[in-house]
Formats: structure tokens, sequence, C-alpha cells
């Protein structure tokens, strides 16, 4: 329904453009360990990066661009004012456009995914598009569940875990990744498609067009101006930093290592 | 057990069930038993010939009621057919609606939750009641004990964290329920499910596990000998799996699958955040490697620093003795 067509004097190559919007985090890099104090996780002053399955995510759709399957990539953050620097990344990869929903400061891991998919619905509505990628999962609160959220108050098909999108005649072909294998489902437009670590290797954004990308406008808007309840649904009672294992001890040879996991371990 | 006579057996729980190869995934049975935490357990058992299943699923302990749903379009579990499926059943007085931590759950679970307005819960490790639930953040780092607010709750259950429930002494009734009717929006097309003899990874008691130290595909064949005398799976880093030497289903870690073995054995593996976040709860934990300062020999309890290409074939050879 939302599939636009352009005349076939413009396009030798598909008659199926899409307007294609991405959803990015900002999150504490993945290659940080976080620290607990006071019952809360601490953040300030971490490296903050794009979660990295939202990079696959900014990968796969600029890819079909570039394919002539998209004629438009449109990169939606939620968070704070620091958080228009993911856009700025994503926009230097080759996102046409993006828009940030600002939150006000406070609680680390922003939103809730029912928020976040609530003020994509909204998005969805007002602009459209024929597909929306996501990360699978960002790697600070480890859900896992905008994509199937959105898709779910959308009512669209989903096409969790990709490793392999393809698009063709208005329908979408996608690999997911299964726990005993793959498997493959078609999709009718427009879908949510959730990226997995396979799907894509992400570019590196090119000096000039960081350069670039700074001077591109973000439509910014607030949070509260999207009418959106966006209160938690899970109060966060308590939060530790898991038990440390007992230290474990280095044997000298082989020999050692199986006396210890035959003789004391007993698990050999 | 006095407190759950108490206070919590006020839920009224639904369990999805999800089937691989003709049996109950054990993924549901540690749900069932996340499941008994605060009430009693109906399982929701839906496909094109579901008879044979839902008597599987009623033999399984502690399940009290099998709903039956038929229809083709159940038959490969897509999403947009299962969740208006519970939806449909949800109205029936369920306060909570729980599926493993498994490619279905994590799909099927917080679309249905979409459905109903809930904020789904996600790989919980630990209830506390019927509605306060443990669960890990940042790759396994942070532990969060949550409070959901909705009046039915959404959660996918770590299946290493729980008990799975014994596959026979239930007796539960068997009922059938009205298939919800084909959404069509989406195609099962095919499943290319990787044939392997060996011990399934997430259930195994011992996983041998092969790092980016092991250098090519080929060398994995010395990971599979010592595999079998010890009637381990062999599971893989992400690294590995990206380098291409081998299937992605072996990967554990925060995006892979999670491993709760008796003896995990770490060959070549460094031990970065995301892959122990997979593997930390084995009871035994041991690495071969010869970097002394991976960071894995802080979390093992048998570290042994030598060169995985000597050690791993000796230690194979003094386990056949």
């Amino acid at each position: 329904m939302f599939v636009r067509t352009i005349p076939s004097h413009f396009t030798t190559t598909s008659p199926l453009w899409m307007r294609v919007m991405v959803g990015v985090k900002r999150v504490v890099d993945y290659t940080v360990k976080v620290r607990v104090k006071d019952n809360k996780v601490q953040c300030d002053g971490l490296k903050m990066s794009v979660n990295p399955f939202d990079e696959i995510a900014i990968e796969e759709a600029i890819q079909m661009r570039e394919k002539k399957l998209a004629d438009e990539v449109i990169a939606v953050t939620i968070g704070n004012k620091k958080a228009e620097e993911v856009l700025r990344t994503a926009m230097a990869l080759g996102c046409d456009k993006a828009i940030h929903i600002v939150t006000p400061d406070g609680e680390a891991e922003g939103l809730e995914p029912l928020v976040v998919a609530k003020i994509f619905q909204k998005l969805h509505e007002e602009i459209k598009p024929d597909m929306w990628i996501l990360g699978k999962q960002a790697v600070d609160d480890d859900l896992g569940n905008t994509p199937q959220l959105l898709a779910g108050l959308l009512e669209i098909p989903q096409g969790t875990f990709a490793s392999k999108v393809e698009v063709s005649d208005g329908k979408v072909k996608v690999t997911r990744e299964i726990d005993a294998g793959h498997q493959v489902v078609e999709l009718q437009l427009p879908c949510v498609i959730a990226a997995d670590l396979r799907l894509n290797t992400p570019r590196f954004p090119k000096l000039p067009n960081i350069m670039k990308a700074r001077k591109k406008p973000i439509d910014s808007r607030d949070v509260s101006s999207l009418g959106v309840d966006t209160k938690p649904r899970l109060v966060r009672e308590a939060v530790m930093e898991p038990p440390l294992r007992k230290a474990g001890i280095k044997v000298k040879s082989v020999e050692d290592l199986y006396d210890k996991l035959h003789n004391e371990a007993k698990v050999i | 057990m006095l407190r759950r006579t108490l206070s919590a057996m006020a839920g009224k729980v639904l369990v999805v069930a999800e089937m691989h190869n003709g049996k109950v995934s054990p993924a549901t049975l540690a749900a069932v038993t996340a499941g008994m935490k605060v009430g009693p357990v109906t399982a929701l058992v839906a496909g094109k010939d579901a008879t044979k299943t839902a008597a599987d699923v009623a033999k399984v302990k502690g399940v009290e009621n099998v709903l039956v749903a038929k229809g083709d379009h159940y038959e490969n579990g897509l999403p947009e057919e299962y969740a208006p499926l519970i939806a449909s059943v949800v109205k029936d007085g369920y306060t909570h609606v729980f599926a493993g931590t498994s490619a279905f759950g994590k799909n099927v679970i917080p679309r249905a939750a979409a459905k109903a307005d809930a904020m789904p819960i996600s790989d919980v490790t630990e209830v506390k009641d019927d509605s306060t639930f443990v669960r890990l953040m940042y790759a396994g780092n942070v532990v969060c004990t949550v409070r959901s607010l909705d009046p039915v709750k959404y959660a996918t259950i770590r299946s290493t964290s729980f008990e799975r429930a014994p596959l026979d002494g239930g007796s539960a009734q068997t009922k059938e329920v009205e298939a919800t009717k084909a959404e069509g929006k989406s195609k099962w097309i095919e499943d290319t499910v990787a044939s392997s003899e060996k011990p399934d990874l997430q259930t195994a008691a011992n996983v041998v596990v092969g790092g980016r130290g092991l250098k090519n595909a080929e060398n994995f064949k010395i990971l599979n000998e010592l595999a079998e005398p010890l009637k381990a799976a062999v599971g893989a880093t992400r690294a590995v799996v990206d380098a291409g030497y081998c299937p992605n289903e072996m990967q554990i870690g925060q995006t892979g699958k999670t491993v709760a073995p008796n003896f995990y054995l770490g060959c070549g593996v460094s031990g970065a955040i995301q892959h122990v976040a997979g593997m930390k709860d084995a009871k035994v934990i041991a690495v071969i490697n010869n970097d002394a300062d991976a960071p894995f020999f802080q979390v093992a309890d048998y570290g042994l620093v030598e060169d995985l290409f000597v050690a791993v074939p000796k230690l194979t050879s003094l386990v056949k003795k």
C-alpha cells in the first residue's frame, strides 16, 4: 500500500523504490565493562557508540539504496542531546535524513522498548516507510524486543535475526538465524527487519562524509510532543554486579589438568 | 514452598509450547518450571495436527491443562499467526505468558505483548514472585531485578537458569481452542537445519569450545576428537563463526546461545565479555590458551598455558585411557 512506484522512464533496474527507516541507539561501547554503584549502572564518562547491531542495520539500508531498491534512508534515534552524534555517524555512512526524538537527561538506558516502539509507530504513520530495519538487540539492556513490538503494534510482518534480506516483486525474503540453523520466510511490505550479526559487515565512515554529515539537518522533536506515555512498565528494584567466581588455579601440564578435572572436579 | 502456597500462587500461567523434531523443547520445559513458581500452568500447543504434540505436553510434570489450536498456519511458528492466537487465549484470565528464550520465544512473546500493550521481560533468570523477575544486562555484567506493572506479564525464560520439568509424571486435561484465522502476511519457505549427531549444545552436560586460536576450520577436528569420548557438544566464539570456521548455531555468547554445562573447556578462547556472557554459569570451567594474559584465566577454575595444538590431542589420549 505504501509502495511508491516511479514512472518507468526514470528507472531501469527495479520498479520498486522503498523508503527505509533505521533505528539507531547510543549505547556504552561494547568493549567497555560497566560498573554498578549505589544501585545504578555507572555510565558517566564511559565511551559511547552506535549499538553494533544498529551499525549493521544502517549498512543494510545503505546497500539497498546502492542497489536501487531504496530511494530514501532515514535514521531515527531516541535519546538525550548527546544522542545526536549517532545520527551524525548514520548520515556520514550514507543515511539521507535523520530524526532525533529528544528525551530529557536521566536514566542512562533511556526509554523502554515498548515506548520506543510506540514512538516509531507514530513516525510510521506520519512518514509511511516501506521497511524498518532495526538491530536485533541493544547491547546495554539486552532486551531484544523493539522490532517485534513495533511489528506487533503496526500489525505488519517481522523478519527477526535476519542474516540475509532479498527484496523482489514487492516481497521480502528473509533468511533468519534460528536455534538449529536457518529459516527462510517471505514477508509482505511494509515490514520490520531485525538485523543479526551475520547480515553484513558495516563500513567505516569516510572523513569527507563525516564533514558533510555535520551540515545535514536533523529533524529534532521533543519526546513530549508525540503524545506517547513514557512511564516505564518495568520498575528497577535492584541493580547489582553478578557474584564473582572464586579464583581458579593455573596448572602446569596437560597431565595436571587431566588429574584435576578427573579427580578433583570429577567432570571427565 | 510456604511462600508459594501463601501469596504467589494467585497467578494463572500460559506457557507457549515449542516443539523440536517432534519433542517438547528443553526451553519450554524450563518455562514450565518458571511458571509453576507463580501459579498453575497451562500449555498452549498449536500446529497442523497438534493432537500428538498435545498428548506429549500433557505428560509433562507440572502442566495442568493443555490448550490445542489446530491450523496449518501455526505449523512453522510464525509470530504473525501465533500472536493473535495468544491474544485470543489470554482473555481467559491468564496473568502470565511465558516461553523459553529461544529463537521462537524471542520472536513470538514480544509481538504478543505488543497486542496487549505490555512490556515484555526478556531472558528471565529468576522468578522472585508473581511480578518480580531477575534478568541480566550489559552482557551479563549487571544483574537487574525488575517489577512489572503490567496486568499480564509476558516473559521469555532463560532455559539454563531453571530445571527442566520432567517429560512424564503429568496428566493434564486437554482442551481444544478455536484457531484464529490465518493472517497471511508472512509465508514460511524453508528451514535449513544443520544435521548433527552430536549432543545438543544447550542441553549437553559437557561443552568443548574453540576460539580464534584454532586458526582454521580443519583444526576443529581436534576438538571433535576430544568431544567424542567426553560426549560433549562443540561450541564456538563469535570470531571463529565470523571467520566461517563453523556455523552460526554453534556460537556461544551474549548474542548467540547461553549454555550452563557441568563442564566447559575453552581452547584458544580469549574470554571476551560477550563470550563469557554465554557460559559463565558453567559449573566447572577450564581453559587452554598459550596467551597467559588472556582474560579467560580470571574466569576459569583450571587454566593451562600451553599451545592448544599440543595440549588438546594429549588431553584426548588421556581421556580415552
